[in-house]
This record gives C-alpha cells, structure tokens and sequence, in this order.
C-alpha cells in the first residue's frame, strides 16, 4: 500500500544524457516526503510527470487521482475572486462554502472576495494552498512554494503546512533546495543525484522542530554532503 | 509642527529649487485650478471668435454657418424629426454591422487562438485581407450588395471585424503559460479551461480590439451613407451639400462626433466593469 509508486522512470531530451535515469520511488500514504537536489537535477522533470503535466514515456507512475500541485508562483487567476479561484473547476452545490472553510483554515476568512492583485505574496501562496486542499488530495505536491517568500513569511507558511499536513493526513511531496527547510517539515528526505534517489534520509525527530539538536546536525551535515558533493562534480 | 506645515515647507523646498521666487502656496492654486480654466478658455474664445465673424459678414453663411445658426437648425432638425429618424438609422447600421463583426471576429479569433489548424486555415487570409483597405471595395460591394442596407452594414461589419479578430487572436496567444498548466493540473474540462481562463485572460486584448473597431465602424459608416443612401447622418449631410445648408452638415458633423464620443466612453464604461479585478480600475491596493 503507497500513495506514489515510480518504477524504473526514465526521462531524456533529445540527446543529452538522461535527466532522470530509471528512477525509482515509493511515497507511503500521509508521508512528508522532502525532495532535494541542485537545480537542474530532475527535481522538476519528476514533478512534472507526477502531476500528469508530461507524458511518462519510459517507466511507470503510480499515483491517486487527487493530485494537489502547488507551484512556486501562486498562479491564481486574476480575473477570479480569491474563493473563485479555490473553487476553480468544482461544480458541486457546496463548492463555495468548502472554499470558504478551506481559507478560513489558511487564515484567509476576511479575504474571500479579495481579487487576487490586492494579496501579498504571502497571502496568494495561502490562496494556493487553500486551492489545492480543496480537492482532498490524496497527495500533495509543493514545487519550492515558500521560495519566492521573506524570510519571515516563510517561517510561518512553514508553520502552517505543517498543521494542514496534521489536519488532512495527505502524503506531500516538498520540493526543495533548502536543507533546513527539509528538516523542519519532512519525515523522509531525498535527494536527487545523477538523475536517480541517492540518498535517502528518515528524519525522525520530536515536532515542532525549531530548535538545533545534535541529530538534526547530523541530518544537516549528510545532506549537505549530497547535495555538495553533487555540485562540485557539476 | 502640524503635518500640514511639514507638506508645505516641504513642497516649498521641492520649488524653490526648480522655480527660485514663486511662492509655494500660489504654485500649488495655480497647478489646480487654472489648467482648467484655460483649457475651457480656448475652445469658448475661438467659438466666439467664429460667431463674431459670421455675425459681421466676414465668414460667408455657404461656407461656414454660425454656431449661432447651427444651435437653431440642430435644434428644428430635431423638432420635425428629420434627426431623430436619420440618427436611428445611422445608429442601427453602425449597430448591426458591429454586431456581425463582434460574433464573426470573436468565432475567428476563437478558432485560430485555440488550435493549431485552425490558426492555419483562418490566420493567413485574416493577416492578407486586413491589409486591404476596406474603403476601397465600396464599388465591389455595390456591384455585389446593391444600394440598399446590405452593403452598408457589410462594410461596417468588414472594418470592425479586423481589429476584433486580430486583438482577440493576439490576447489569446499572449496568455501565461503557466495559468493554462495550472488548470491542467486542477483537471479542468476544455470547456471550463476556455470559459475561466482562456477568454477572461483574453478580455482585455479583446476589449482593446473593440474600441478601435467601434471607432472604424463609424468611419465605414460616414463613407457608406454619402456614396449613395436614402437616409441617415450622412444622406442628410449630402441632402444638405446640395442645397448649400452649411449648417445642417455641421450638425451632421457635430452628431458623428458625438456619436464617437459617447460609443468611447461606453466601452470605457464596459472595461470598467469587466475588469475590474485590474488594480488600476479600482480594486484597493495592498502591500
């Protein structure tokens, strides 16, 4: 039983060496999965084929049809109001309200009819967010969507992944290049390296994480090394 | 020190640099109020100017009516209801004809914006014709329309059609990339994509496209109604010509401009409210 299965994934453009080399990968239902790598590693050729935007053309995915993906940029449409854009594509009688409950939950109660060029951009990633959690995803993916955000936004979207993570029990898939960030959230670490999962971290410390521990260095360090180790080659 | 007192010295500091000697409070009155006064000064002043020199002969009433005298006619044209009817004409003309353009040039530019073949088999005829211009087949389309309604509200519709397609086209095309993939992954129908996404990401090019197409359709009707009608602005204006009625083409002139007024200011009243959600239509900015 898993929520993501890959199988032997093989992804190449035209004649440079493959970007993901029979890749393979097992996400556990209502996992925290932290996927990392030096950019330009896959990280967002894998995303791509998990989320059904490219064809699989060599390999085989595994995945629930609820699929979730948040992107960097919040991608909202502007034309919509922020409960529209939540409610984009649901047709149900209820939609509204299950749009409303899901920003209430991201703290954007007072911010429904807002058009989407008066947020911050703090508050359009939480309207993403809410628009991704709205369809129940069985699976949740975050393509590096605090990293366009201040220091302090961050912490704090962090923060509330985190408790949405508890509350929806969904598996997510981080995809990161901050170490750190790894660590604060994640219950598994991955990297990837040469177009495969080379190293494969369980991060299995106390939550809430904010404070230093030695096995937290530990982790730290061994990542770090990944991905290093990596860069210099490159 | 009041805040108010702060903003003066302030702004005295800004002038006293770039304009030694004006006082500050003088400069800021000035900037306010008579800028518009002036600009009002200038259009009364010659409007005076003109009547003046109509009431003293100077300016021959075959050449140039008075504003006095075309107050008058525009005026008894209305009462006897030769305007009224003529401007409905117009105004139905112009109307219709927009109308086809609007279905035909939205139906086109769906078309090519939306698919691949589609662009090939409408955008290459659309980009040759466009080039024409569409005064000139006013002969063809007698010989094929007649003189009666058909050729007027084909010529309108022709002109308007262009910039509709073209505008719509280009909207489509400059969408985000990123937008469509988003509702890619929200497994939205194609149907959903094009009514949520695609035309509202489009209404502002399209929007674009139908002011300037508002504008050529009254320029298609000017030409249209003076080559050979038997009614609207243009046929009483060349009723008029015949009868050396300077006054009566003047409030033809003075209704087409009117007339471009008023259908400017109606799609700028349009682009108010379809986009609204633009801050710079009102929606509250927040940092």
């Amino acid at each position: 039983m898993s929520a993501v299965r890959v199988e032997g994934l093989t992804r190449r453009f035209g004649q440079a060496p493959a970007v993901l080399d029979r890749l393979d990968l097992t996400i556990a239902p209502g996992a925290f999965t932290a996927l990392l790598g030096h950019s330009g590693s896959g990280k967002s050729t894998l995303l791509r084929l998990l989320a059904g935007l490219d064809d699989v053309s060599e390999g085989r995915i595994e995945r629930p049809d609820a699929v979730s993906v948040v992107f960097q940029e919040a991608r909202l449409l502007p034309w919509k109001r922020v409960w529209q854009n939540v409610a984009l594509g649901q047709t149900d009688a209820d939609a509204r309200d299950r749009a409303h409950a899901v920003l209430e939950e991201v703290g954007l109660g007072h911010r429904i009819d807002a058009w989407p060029l008066t947020l911050s951009g703090g508050e359009a990633q939480r309207v993403a967010l809410a628009r991704a959690l709205v369809r129940e995803p069985k699976l949740l993916m975050l393509d590096e969507p605090f990293a366009a955000l201040d220091a302090l936004t961050r912490m704090r979207m962090q923060g509330l992944v985190e408790d949405l993570w508890a509350r929806h029990g969904c598996a997510v898939l981080l995809v990161t290049h901050d170490v750190d960030e790894a660590l604060t959230l994640a219950d598994r670490a991955v990297v990837l390296e040469r177009g495969r999962i080379g190293t494969d971290l369980r991060v299995d410390l106390p939550r809430p994480r904010r404070h230093a521990s030695p096995e937290r260095e530990d982790l730290r360090r061994r990542l770090l090394a990944a991905l290093h180790v990596h860069e210099h080659a490159a | 020190m009041s805040e108010t007192a702060i903003r003066t010295r302030y702004i005295a500091r800004r002038h006293t640099s770039a304009r030694a000697g004006v006082s500050p409070g003088l400069r800021r009155q000035g900037a306010i109020l008579l800028p518009g006064l002036r600009r009002l000064a200038s259009p009364l002043l010659l409007l005076v100017i003109w009547q003046a020199g109509c009431s003293a002969g100077l300016i021959p009433a075959r050449l140039l009516a008075s504003p006095a005298q075309i107050a008058v006619t525009f005026w008894s044209l209305l009462q006897d209801g030769t305007l009224p009817v003529n401007l409905g004409v117009s105004l139905g003309r112009a109307g219709l004809g927009l109308a086809i353009a609007v279905v035909v040039g939205i139906g086109l530019g769906l078309v090519s914006g939306l698919s691949r073949i589609g662009e090939e088999v409408v955008d290459a005829p659309m980009q040759i014709l466009r080039t024409l211009p569409a005064l000139a087949l006013v002969p063809l389309f007698i010989l094929w329309f007649g003189i009666g309604e058909t050729p007027k509200i084909a010529l309108v519709a022709l002109g308007a059609v262009f910039p509709i397609y073209l505008n719509l086209h280009k909207g489509i095309r400059g969408l985000d990339p990123k937008l469509l993939e988003m509702a890619r992954t929200l497994n939205l129908t194609r149907a959903q994509t094009i009514r949520d996404v695609v035309l509202p990401g489009a209404l502002p090019d399209l929007l674009v496209g139908f002011r300037f197409a508002v504008g050529i359709s009254w320029l298609m009707l000017v030409v249209a109604e003076q080559v050979n009608a038997q009614s609207g602005i243009g046929h009483m204006m060349m009723d008029a010509q015949d009868f050396l009625r300077t006054d009566i083409i003047m409030v033809g002139l003075a209704i087409y401009g009117l007339l471009g007024l008023g259908s400017d200011q109606f799609v700028r009243f349009l682009e108010r409210r379809l986009l609204a959600w633009r801050p710079v239509y009102g929606a509250e900015r927040r940092a």
